[in-house]
This record gives C-alpha cells, sequence and structure tokens, in this order.
C-alpha cells in the first residue's frame, strides 16, 4: 500500500521506513527530556522535544535515526532537540554504525529557545561533519510539508547524500522571511509556483542540491535510501572549493533576472519549461541527459 | 510581571478500575494546534492518574467532563495518563484517549 511520506508523523514515518519492529529509541517520550523554556512562555513541551532518536535497521543495515515532527513548532530545533541530534550523531562516530539517516523536517532554530537553540544547530553541523570523519555516512531526507529551512536546511547541506520529494523544500531563509525583508516584488511568499521553483525538491534535484528525486510515497523513501546508503562523498577543501567554483559559474552565467526556468535551462536541462508538470522520473531523465547525475556507487 | 502566559495543570485521579497490568509506555498524538499528545505509563498502584498540560487556560469544567467520560469508558487501574495539550477539542481528546488504550491493548512485553 503506498502512503504519503508528507502526511505522516515523525514516528510513523520511522515505523514505516525502516525494517519492521526494528527501531531502539534513545531518550524516548517517558523520559520527560522536555524543553526547559518552552512552559516560561506559556506554550506546552513535547515529551520527546519534536525529535525521536534511535537505532535501527534497514535492508538490514544498522543505521542510526533520528526522525523531526513538523507539527511540533514547526520542527523547530529547541535546546534538547538539537542536543538529542548531537549524542545521536557523536554516538554514530564512535559505535560506527553503517549510517545515520536524518528524516528533516524543520523551519531551522526554533525561536522561542534563541540562543540555545541557534548553539545546537552549530552543533549539530559540526557533528554530523565530524560522523562523516569517522567514516560513517550521513543521509538526509526530505518530504514533509514544513520542507527544511534555516540552520537545519544547513545541516541537509552539510550531508553526504539528499533525498528530497517534490513536496519537499529545502532553503536558508524561507519564502516568508525573504519576503519580510526584501520586499514582495523580490518575493511573493504567497505564490506557491514561485515558492517550488525556488526551494523544491525538483528545482534542488536539477540544481545539484539533492542528489535523488522521489514520489511522495514512503516505499521510494526506503528504495533511495537503501540504494544510497553506503555512499560517501568526501568532505575535504577540494571539494568545497570545487564547489564554490560551480555556484560562482553559474552565478555570473545567468542572464540578469534570470529565473528558474532560465537557470534550469542555463545547466542544460532541456524542456525546461515543462519541469512544473513532469513527474520524477522525467527529472530523473533529463538531469542525466544534462549529464549532472550523481549515481550510488 | 504578567501571568497570562502561564500553562494551566490539571491532575485527575479515578479508583476502582480494572488493572490493565504491565505494558510498554504508548504515546499518541502530537503537540500541534487543536492537537495534543498523550503519553500512557504502567502505574505500581491501583489508581488511574491524568496531569494535563495546557496552553488552552480556563476549561477545568469542561476537561473534569471529558475525564469523567473517559473513566466510564475505559475503567483502568495502574495507568499514568500524561498529555500535552495545544487547545484540542474535547472529541479530539477522547479519540486520542480511545487510541492510546488500544496502543496499550496492542502487544504485550
Amino acid at each position: 500500500m503506498n502512503a504519503s511520506y508528507a502526511e505522516c508523523t515523525a514516528r510513523q514515518r520511522i515505523e514505516r521506513l525502516f525494517d519492521a519492529d526494528s527501531f531502539h529509541e534513545w531518550l524516548p517520550p517517558a523520559e520527560r527530556l522536555t524543553s526547559p523554556h518552552l512552559a516560561q512562555l506559556g506554550v506546552p513541551c513535547a515529551f520527546d522535544d519534536g525529535v525521536a532518536i534511535g537505532r535501527a535497521r534497514l535492508d538490514g543495515k544498522v543505521v542510526f535515526v533520528a526522525s523531526q515532527e513538523g507539527e511540533f513548532m514547526g520542527g523547530g530545533v529547541g535546546e534538547v532537540h538539537g542536543a538529542k541530534l548531537v549524542g545521536l550523531l557523536r554516538r554514530a562516530a564512535r559505535d560506527r554504525p553503517d549510517a545515520v539517516v536524518l528524516l528533516a523536517e524543520s523551519g531551522g532554530v526554533r525561536l522561542h529557545e534563541a540562543n540555545a537553540g541557534l548553539i545546537g544547530v552549530s552543533e549539530v553541523m559540526r557533528s554530523v561533519l565530524d560522523a562523516r570523519a569517522s567514516g560513517v555516512p550521513v543521509l538526509v531526507l526530505i518530504g514533509g510539508k514544513n520542507g527544511c529551512f534555516g540552520g537545519m536546511g544547513i545541516v541537509a547541506r552539510c550531508t553526504d547524500t539528499v533525498i528530497m520529494s517534490d513536496i519537499g523544500r529545502l532553503g536558508m531563509s524561507g519564502p516568508e522571511v525573504i519576503e519580510a525583508s526584501h520586499g514582495v516584488e523580490e518575493f511573493d511568499s504567497r505564490d506557491r509556483a514561485l515558492v517550488w521553483q525556488t526551494t523544491g525538491g525538483k528545482h534542488r534535484f536539477l540544481s545539484g542540491d539533492s542528489d535523488v528525486l522521489v514520489d511522495d510515497d514512503v516505499e521510494a523513501f526506503r528504495a533511495a535510501a537503501i540504494a544510497w546508503l553506503g555512499v560517501q562523498r568526501p568532505a575535504i577543501l577540494d571539494s568545497l572549493e570545487a564547489e564554490h567554483r560551480l555556484l560562482s559559474e553559474r552565478l555570473h552565467g545567468a542572464p540578469p533576472g534570470a529565473d528558474a526556468i532560465a537557470f534550469w535551462r542555463q545547466i542544460g536541462i532541456q524542456r525546461a519549461e515543462q519541469v512544473s508538470e513532469l513527474d520524477s522520473e522525467a527529472l530523473r531523465e533529463l538531469r542525466s541527459d544534462a549529464g549532472l547525475n550523481r549515481e550510488p556507487s | 510581571m504578567s501571568m497570562s502566559n502561564e500553562l494551566e495543570r490539571l491532575h485527575f485521579e479515578f479508583t476502582g478500575g480494572r488493572p490493565v497490568g504491565p505494558f510498554v509506555p504508548a504515546l499518541v498524538g502530537v503537540v500541534g494546534s487543536g492537537n495534543l499528545e498523550v503519553l500512557v505509563e504502567p502505574r505500581e498502584d491501583a489508581a488511574c492518574t491524568v496531569e494535563v498540560s495546557t496552553s488552552a487556560r480556563g476549561f477545568a469544567p469542561i476537561w473534569e467532563a471529558v475525564m469523567e467520560d473517559f473513566r466510564e469508558r475505559h475503567p483502568l487501574a495502574g495507568l499514568r495518563v500524561s498529555i500535552n495539550d495545544m487547545g484540542a477539542t474535547p472529541a479530539v481528546v477522547s479519540l486520542r484517549l480511545d487510541q492510546a488504550v488500544a496502543e496499550i491493548a496492542g502487544p504485550r512485553p
């Protein structure tokens, strides 16, 4: 039976994506490791502070897992939430599971927790890189309705592999934030086509910010995660500089006022004007035809 | 300092129910707008307790009615229920409580 990944809660995603009954949770809700900040603001806490972490199996392989709940504070990273992610990644660097799989859905830092959340997110970035440096691949899956923004958007791009559905969105500042700071003429956050053309899964896949584009289906995410489980990207200065050169070339090669469609043409995507109507299989072909694919090795 | 931001905390306790026996703690629901999470855990004694933490203040009589209804439908003992609520309606609360009880009735350790 097909199940929408976007419609699932964080815990349903864990249950359905990994091998049956293989999830062992660390710091489960009954431990009541909750936010020390929210109650002071009159906001109810969640018993897991919006993220479930633990160990599971994926196609028999041992993986460490975190799943963010987008319905609780938009998946915002508070002090405890961040500490749980950091603890999971540090344990991964020590215990060397076959991979770490992050089911990300987050608007970034939980504003209620201000600096504690900011420090938390920065520690998550550091620990992702540390886990990778110790030889553990880190994958991030993005397909929730809240997308993956702010500090968590950066965390996603610190990983080895990004798997997204077309519903998924990935970015730094969210649409409303850009509109608030640069005006509606610059970015109309209510223009859904614009929002998805600039942050959605299809755009991220074509631009190479995401490695895999899947349908909004739990099984499709599972199959992609299995295929890319052992894939590692070198986290070294050379690869970072190569990325910067690529981005710089694209920026300088873009015609003035270029929109997403012009950008897709610029990087060699055929039928760019049809992208919004095409399904993920057609998109995979277009990217492959343009010679932009990165395959699981 | 304004105290208008405080959460309301409510406590209910029932006795005389049927012992549920040992079970693995279960969590249902999500703390989102108009929604709630319910954590159910075993208790050593024969009581059934419910602790509620809610952002919607001033609804204690309604919570009382919902809890009385819960006790009538599920007269249980040895159960600790903990709720984080973000303004769920009584019907949603009752459904989540039913869902939590159904989780307990599932596989035993």
